[in-house]
């Protein structure tokens, strides 16, 4: 697609940043498309946005378990143990 | 959708959040087969988090959601001497669990497409060249702040909430629970390309409700 061209359009780039962040662009790739951020802050900074979406992201976290879903489930293995005896 | 099970509960950064290690997971499916209660109740404890909202996140109701999150423990227990180990226990676990939400009355997850289709980044703000006309504006520090404040999770949340279910889910399990994509095409039954498509046009989609959220153009 874009890779025949000699330069990367910032358009470009914002289709190729996962990929990028995943390691998921051969060696020739990826030196193109860095080449295209040391030249381009804005591009920079949206590379820097998909980071910070990444560790938002991550800092939800589930409610620890309820105190009844607990017992239901102790009840659960119980009545499995029965039901295998 | 039913995403009510994420808490919003927010902690400090301390790194990427570590998945609990294989290792530990092998060590109690041992005691597990060997019959002792607290191995599963130890498992219970370490995986039932992350299963309540990635059900959450597939059926309609919460009580629904503790529901498929028991059968799948009853399923654990039962098929537990059957466990082969050739998958990690996490990855066996979550791909029964997938599997039964899926079932249980929820949409057709197969047909959802992986792309949909266009840019994730609205072509009217790049010029004719593809350079940014509208460039993003600055916001990162912004949000971290907000974060610790708690102010902002409620809006990542519901964002994650309007994400197609294929999208939500590869977001889920990578940024959330922490699995590798090797881990979320096993559990989802997707290929490597899928997976990647899946996860950037999800986390495009959250980057953009942020800027939309913290005032951006
Ligand atoms: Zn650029």
């Amino acid at each position: 697609m874009f890779w025949n061209r000699a330069e990367l359009a910032c358009q470009e780039m914002v289709e190729l940043v996962t990929d990028y962040l995943e390691g998921a662009l051969t060696r020739s790739q990826r030196r193109r498309f860095e080449a295209h951020l040391a030249g381009c802050e804005n591009c920079t900074e949206y590379l820097r946005q998909m980071r910070a979406t990444i560790r938002l992201t991550g800092s939800l976290h589930a409610g620890d378990m309820t105190p009844a879903m607990r017992e239901e489930l102790t009840e659960l293995y119980r009545r499995w143990r029965a039901e295998g005896d | 959708m039913h995403l009510g099970l994420i808490a919003a509960i927010v902690l400090p950064r301390r790194g990427r959040r570590r998945t609990p290690s294989e290792d530990a997971d092998g060590e109690l499916v041992a005691r597990l087969r060997a019959g002792e209660e607290q191995a599963f109740l130890a498992l219970v404890e370490r995986h039932n988090a992350s299963m309540l909202r990635i059900a959450g996140s597939l059926v309609s109701s919460s009580a629904i959601a503790e529901e498929v999150v028991q059968d799948t423990w009853l399923a654990v227990l039962r098929g537990i001497d059957g466990f082969a180990g050739r998958s990690a226990f996490r990855t066996w676990l979550l791909r029964i669990l997938v599997n039964r939400a899926t079932s249980t009355g929820m949409r057709e997850r197969r047909s959802v497409a992986v792309g949909d289709a266009g840019p994730v980044v609205d072509r009217a703000r790049f010029d004719a060249s593809g350079a940014w006309m509208s460039p993003p504006q600055h916001w990162v520090e912004e949000a971290e702040e907000r974060m610790l404040a708690q102010g902002l999770a409620q809006q990542i949340h519901a964002a994650l909430g309007e994400l197609p279910a294929l999208q939500r889910e590869v977001v889920l399990l990578r940024d959330v629970d922490g699995l590798s994509g090797a881990e979320v095409c096993e559990v989802l039954e997707i290929s490597e390309a899928n997976q990647r498509v899946l996860l950037h046009r999800g986390r495009s989609r959250l980057r953009q409700a942020l800027e939309d959220e913290l005032g951006g153009s």
